[in-house]
């Protein structure tokens, strides 16, 4: 019994430090949502929302592109239908994400975590959170979540009341924040694999084409990712698949971002 | 607009979290095919490296200090800096650009 007590323990210290290497991996992730949603929250407020409406639309949405696209079907009064739709094309990537998760979870864990995670499947919380090697404490992803949250929801609030407040420069400076953590997350497995490598470069020059090319103005951006997505990667998994029966990648063993092992912090 | 506005957010609401809630229900199992699980591990890089560029270049004020920020990012990322750091220091990067160009 005494030893059953003292497992419990341990699993419960894992967890509080899990989360809070979550709550520290996420610090950037909040930043970076501060000044997307302040932006937000200014656009929100010349839509004719009150702060209120405004941070629950943040808090229950959590997602840039879909909140950004139905100010202005709110706006249009378009149909529900319309605004279901919208929200399903800009935002069904987190589908291929949330299967990509699903893999990383303990199976055997309590159910309940995936009702819980759901919620913060984001953009940047998926891609710092799948890419930890081996499997996924569910705990990392509340720390990440319970700074993210916040930082997305808050950011809103103060875009809406005081827009003019923060300066440009720093609003600015703030809005590259996300892109220099997907930068962080994806570089270094890259390192040493060609395979990786290739499969970025040729990702950034295809969406490069897509962004130019005026053929491709009609598709939406969140489709845009999804195409991409499923067509690279489908090609490359049947040209290079990962043959290993080791939970490693190539890329893992190696350096996935020294934030993202445990311990090692800043 | 705003009688219904509490509508137009359950539903917007209720498809993004159902989108994000059926995949992560429905597949529990380990997936044994290596085709699907090689897939399931590429997709992160394409989708962070598609979302990333060039949307990058526009997020800014100006396109040079957008420029300046994703070089110091990629060179930290590529010397194995923490995602604060890389993060942070581009966002420094971007704003000394745009007080000495702007």
């Amino acid at each position: 019994m005494f030893k059953i007590k003292f497992r419990g323990l341990r699993i419960m210290n894992t967890n509080r430090m899990q989360w809070k290497n979550g709550l520290c991996d996420g610090i950037p992730i909040a930043l970076g949502y501060f000044a997307v949603s302040f932006t937000f929250g200014i656009l929100a407020k010349k839509a004719g929302l009150t702060p209120f409406q405004a941070v629950v639309i943040s808090l229950t949405n959590m997602t840039p592109a879909g909140q950004f696209a139905a100010l202005g079907l709110m706006g249009a009064s378009a149909t529900y239908l319309e605004m279901a739709t919208t929200q399903l094309v800009l935002n069904l990537r987190y589908c291929l994400m949330s299967c990509a998760l699903s893999q990383k979870l303990d199976a055997k864990a309590p159910f309940i975590h995936r009702f819980l995670l759901a919620h913060g499947i984001t953009d940047e919380i998926f891609g710092v959170a799948v890419c930890k090697s081996g499997k996924l404490n569910p705990f990392y992803n509340y720390g990440l979540m319970s700074i993210a949250i916040p930082g997305w929801t808050l950011g809103t609030f103060f875009g809406v009341i005081s827009g003019e407040v923060l300066p440009a420069k720093i609003i600015s400076a703030l809005s590259i924040a996300l892109y220099g953590m997907f930068i962080a997350v994806i570089i270094p497995p890259a390192k040493g694999n060609k395979i990786l490598t290739g499969i970025i470069l040729l990702s950034m020059l295809v969406s490069l084409l897509f962004a130019k090319l005026e053929v491709f103005h009609y598709i939406s951006p969140g489709f845009k990712i999804i195409l991409l997505t499923i067509l690279i990667a489908g090609i490359a998994s049947f040209l290079f698949p990962i043959r290993e029966e080791q939970e490693d990648y190539p890329a893992e063993g190696k350096s996935i971002s020294p934030s993202l092992r445990e311990g090692s912090l800043l | 607009m705003s009688e219904n506005l509490y509508l137009y957010i359950l539903v917007m609401a209720g498809v993004t979290y159902l989108i994000r809630l059926i995949p992560l229900t429905l597949f529990k199992r380990d997936i044994s095919n290596v085709y699907i699980k090689t897939f399931l591990h590429y997709v992160p890089f394409v989708t962070l490296a598609v979302m990333t560029f060039p949307a990058i270049l526009d997020t800014t004020a100006n396109r040079w200090s957008a420029l300046g920020g994703f070089i110091i990012a990629i060179i930290l990322a590529y010397q194995g800096n923490s995602l604060v750091k890389v993060s942070a220091a581009a966002c420094i990067a971007v704003f000394l650009i745009e007080l000495i160009i702007c």
